[in-house]
């Protein structure tokens, strides 16, 4: 997917976020504004009060799991289509009593992270190369355009060929995965950086390196970040198949091997913690945001 | 006009073309040291891009331009040497990720905190340096701009129409800290701007640039402070008409006309 169609979403929700804010905040004028204010006074009485504020994102989830154990506890589902969530739970202690789910974990999470890494970081590299120089641009765009457009968990078959079930093969799929999204979105960052600015730093006298450093890099950082969401996303499914598909350790390993023993308990276990691992990642990508574009007034919120 | 032995920036014969358009072609400018000069004229006319090729922002397509740094005044200007040419824009061209005081600290060549600040108190935000550009009026980022560009003591500032996008009383208020800073740091100032009553207030010549060419080299011999009085109207009233002559000179064309007879 292009940066283009990721960016303004995340931009378009944090202006009506507080957008809406100044709504609330505005004392009362004419009868009309007054009701306009009424109104989203209602919408956002849950959002005014600070501990039903932070509550309210895990409601429905709550509700979810109310509705879950209710219908199998019950026998509507069977259990052997759909274990209680009291039955994963103790799958969860009994597993971690092993200690063979904090291996498991730490496992996939370390697969999941180099391989981020390395192709998290080639990206950002080729990026920044491709935003800088029309010569790198002309020479490399087009290919890795190309390359883009395969799906990049159709080469499963080749990789299995290439490397059989061991670490390189998920490494080399997370990285392809990961790649992809964070190169184009350092690219379109660093080209769409206010030429005005680049401009003043010149006149300014600032060198090739502080000119990098100080504007072309924070301008473009926005646009790095929201890659980097992103391929998050993309890390974790990518790991997930490519477990699922051939492995002899980790968290997909680990539900493959349950499925053997029908041990549907285990298998629902780790389908949760994948999205809680993702749940986790994007959480930290959204800190990183918030520290790093504090200066963003359509991003700090007060 | 005759180059003599103060002249500090010397603009001679500059011609600069885009493709097939020619924007300017044989420019003399002299100015001295300590000189404040506007260039107005109509948008279009160049004199946008005269500031540019002062600046070294762009580079003239025939002649030359030369800058006369006076080495003793460079020594005096600290152990970074050589006073520097500044320039202001049009838009604040803030960095929106620094901090005002960072912002400052970019125009200093070694960075001095203490330095950006006292630049920022000749301005009178001494008390925002924390804060982030987003949040300034534009009035106030145009200030950070002007703090920015005198911090390092440059001896030439370039303004590209600077408050051209501020309100008049702002616009009033920057015109007299530009004038009251210009007078405490012994600059030289050149000053791009369409509004004519801005140059008479400010400058002590007014060049008005027409069709690339130097149409008209006005001297305005009022006192500072300005009083906008029947002097400064006499100016503004002359420049303006030296302004608008062109159009004058060709007739209206009929818009109207009795369509009835009798």
């Amino acid at each position: 997917m292009s940066s283009k169609s990721i960016a303004p979403p995340i931009q378009d929700q944090a202006a009506l976020h507080t957008a809406g804010e100044h709504v609330v905040n505005r004392e009362s004028g004419t009868s009309i504004a007054s009701t306009r204010k009424r109104y989203s006074a209602d919408d956002n009485a849950f959002l005014r009060s600070p501990w039903l504020n932070r509550l309210l994102p895990f409601g429905l989830p709550l509700l979810l799991l109310i509705g879950w154990q209710l219908l199998t506890a019950n026998g509507w589902i069977a259990g052997n289509i759909l274990p209680t969530p009291v039955e994963v739970f103790r799958a969860l202690i009994r597993l971690l009593g092993t200690g063979e789910l904090v291996e498991n974990i730490a496992v996939s999470t370390s697969r999941a992270l180099s391989g981020f890494a390395i192709g998290g970081g080639l990206g950002f590299l080729l990026g920044v190369v491709n935003g800088i120089s029309q010569l790198w641009e002309k020479i490399s765009d087009s290919s890795i355009q190309m390359i883009r457009n395969i799906p990049h968990l159709s080469l499963i078959p080749l990789v299995i060929v290439w490397f059989g079930i061991g670490e390189e093969a998920k490494l080399f799929l997370v990285s392809l995965g990961v790649f992809f999204p964070v190169y184009l979105n350092t690219f379109h960052g660093i080209r769409s950086v206010d030429r005005g600015l680049v401009e003043m730093g010149k006149v300014y006298g600032l060198s090739r390196l502080a000119l990098y450093i100080h504007i072309i890099l924070p301008g473009a950082l926005p646009s790095i970040l929201v890659g980097i969401r992103y391929a998050l996303g993309i890390m974790w499914l990518t790991l997930i198949v490519a477990e699922t598909v051939a492995a002899d350790a980790g968290i997909g390993y680990m539900a493959m091997n349950a499925r053997e023993f029908m041990q549907m308990d285990v298998i629902v276990l780790s389908i949760l913690l994948y999205a809680l691992l993702g749940k986790l990642s994007d959480s930290m990508a959204k800190l990183l945001e918030k520290r790093w574009l504090r200066w963003n007034p359509v991003l700090s919120r007060k | 006009m005759t180059v003599d032995q103060a002249a500090f920036l010397h603009v001679d014969h500059i011609g600069k073309r885009f493709g097939e358009r020619q924007i300017l072609s044989q420019v003399d400018i002299t100015i001295e040291r300590g000189e404040f000069v506007a260039i107005v004229g109509r948008s279009g006319c160049g004199k946008s891009t005269l500031l540019r090729l002062i600046a070294g922002l762009e580079q003239p397509t025939s002649g030359q331009i030369s800058i006369d740094r006076d080495t003793k005044a460079s020594s005096a200007a600290g152990a970074e040497g050589r006073r520097s040419t500044r320039f202001l824009f049009q838009e604040s061209r803030l960095l929106p990720w620094k901090s005002v005081l960072d912002n400052v600290r970019l125009g200093i060549p070694d960075k001095n905190r203490h330095t950006a600040r006292e630049a920022l108190a000749q301005v009178g935000l001494a008390d925002r340096e924390k804060e982030w550009p987003g949040i300034l009026s534009g009035g106030q980022k145009q200030r950070v701009a002007l703090a920015r560009a005198l911090a390092s003591r440059p001896d030439l500032l370039l303004l590209d129409e600077p408050l051209g996008a501020l309100d008049a009383l702002t616009r009033i208020e920057m015109q007299q800290l530009i004038e009251r800073l210009w007078i405490e740091q012994e600059l030289t100032i050149v000053l791009v701007t369409h509004d004519v009553s801005e140059a008479v207030a400010l400058a002590d010549r007014v060049l008005l640039i027409e069709e690339g060419h130097i149409a008209l080299d006005m001297r305005i011999t009022l006192d500072r402070p300005r009083e906008r009085d029947s002097g400064f109207a006499h100016f503004e009233n002359q420049i303006l008409g030296r302004l608008l002559q062109r159009d004058n000179r060709q007739p209206l064309p009929m818009v109207r006309q009795p369509n009835f007879s009798i």
